[in-house]
């Protein structure tokens, strides 16, 4: 996994959220034992308390569940997962929609670039690249 | 109980003041960034803690004691200069250090060195200076101890290396210990930190947690060292 940083918000939310990347695309499939939180945490280069505020934030979410002794666990609902993976979606497409507010196009000309766009990718059959 | 307690804590050099009324605890299992410009008074707090100097004015403890022979055999310290014995050679090295600290795991040290593809014969006179580091580092960081005072760990060295020593470190800690590493690298190691202390001509300017930080100000601990600290 590759885990990216930006500047301007918290670490943990940005665990958080590639975490969850990482369980919707299946690179942490459901029911899979996690790494532990020291190994995630140098694997990331963050430190071990903000990776275990990341995964205690996230398994009271339920995205994850830790067995006592077994460790901690990716969810088997798959309902939650694709509800994840919505979330995700909507945050993405806001941030899409804000920066095309911003360069002025208005929703009508935005849908008809975006299918455009899709149309002319399905031709080539660019990957999504996630 | 805190790990390093600092309360009214100065210090003299002469007249000048290198360290002005510091009061700070570190907690257990914390990693605290010791953050300020060169000449701000971070070496004289690490070199306070490890009691190569004695106070002018006010306390520092560790694990409420001062800093002593009972408080060296707790503390495992990095200094700014590269200071182990370079006559000797890697296997020497782990001998000395198992021979002077009760808390030295060497097999983990020996694991380390060798993922390095440091030889046990190779003599450190042998190795870069980018190696000799981290091997110094490994040999820190081998110790199960309570507190591991860093004093510019990644000063010095490549990215990648600075990456690797990093990733040493955060692997390697006694959870039930704290760390403080002083940098003015901030960008590099804000990652890995719980929480900063500002230092500025001496005194104390700011104690935050890292996250807080990006939380309340929207801008990276570097972004902010910037600001505090513009020229």
């Amino acid at each position: 996994m590759r885990w990216q940083f930006s500047n301007e918000l918290p670490i943990y939310s940005q665990l958080i959220e590639q975490i969850k990347v990482g369980v919707v695309s299946g690179m942490f499939p459901p029911g899979e034992r996690l790494p532990s939180v020291r190994d995630l945490a140098t694997e990331a280069g963050v430190n071990p308390n903000t990776m275990q505020r990341a995964m205690t934030e996230l398994e009271r979410d339920g995205l994850v569940y830790s067995q006592r002794t077994a460790g901690r666990f990716v969810t088997e609902d798959k309902v939650m997962i694709e509800n994840a993976k919505r979330d995700l979606a909507q945050h993405h497409i806001h941030a899409f929609l804000a920066a095309m507010f911003r360069l002025g196009f208005q929703r009508d000309e935005i849908a008809s670039l975006l299918q455009q766009q899709t149309q002319e990718e399905g031709l080539s059959n660019v990957d999504s690249g996630m | 109980m805190s790990i390093l307690e600092c309360k009214d804590l100065s210090k003299n050099y002469g007249h000048a003041p290198a360290l002005d009324h510091v009061s700070f605890t570190v907690e257990p299992g914390h990693i605290v960034g010791l953050l300020g410009p060169n000449g701000s008074g971070k070496t004289t707090l690490i070199k306070l803690a490890n009691g190569l100097l004695t106070p002018s004015e006010g306390s520092i403890t560790i694990c409420g004691m001062a800093p002593g022979k009972n408080t060296c055999a707790a503390v495992s310290y990095l200094p700014e200069r590269t200071a182990i014995p370079t006559w000797m050679s890697a296997a020497q090295l782990l001998d000395f250090y198992g021979d002077f600290y009760a808390d030295f795991r060497r097999d983990a040290a020996e694991e380390m060195l060798h993922h390095l593809n440091i030889q046990p014969k190779q003599r450190i006179k042998q190795m870069s200076k980018g190696t000799r580091e981290k091997v110094q580092l490994i040999m820190v960081m081998s110790r199960a101890a309570k507190l591991y005072l860093l004093d510019e760990p990644i000063g010095g060295v490549d990215p990648a290396t600075r990456d690797y020593i990093l990733s040493t470190i955060i692997g390697n800690y006694n959870p039930e210990g704290a760390v403080v590493i002083s940098t003015h690298l901030i960008a590099d190691v804000e990652k890995v930190l719980d929480e900063v202390v500002f230092i500025n001509q001496g005194r104390l300017v700011l104690r935050s947690s890292v996250d807080e930080i990006r939380e309340e100000k929207g801008m990276s601990v570097d972004a902010l060292f910037r600001e505090v600290f513009k020229c």
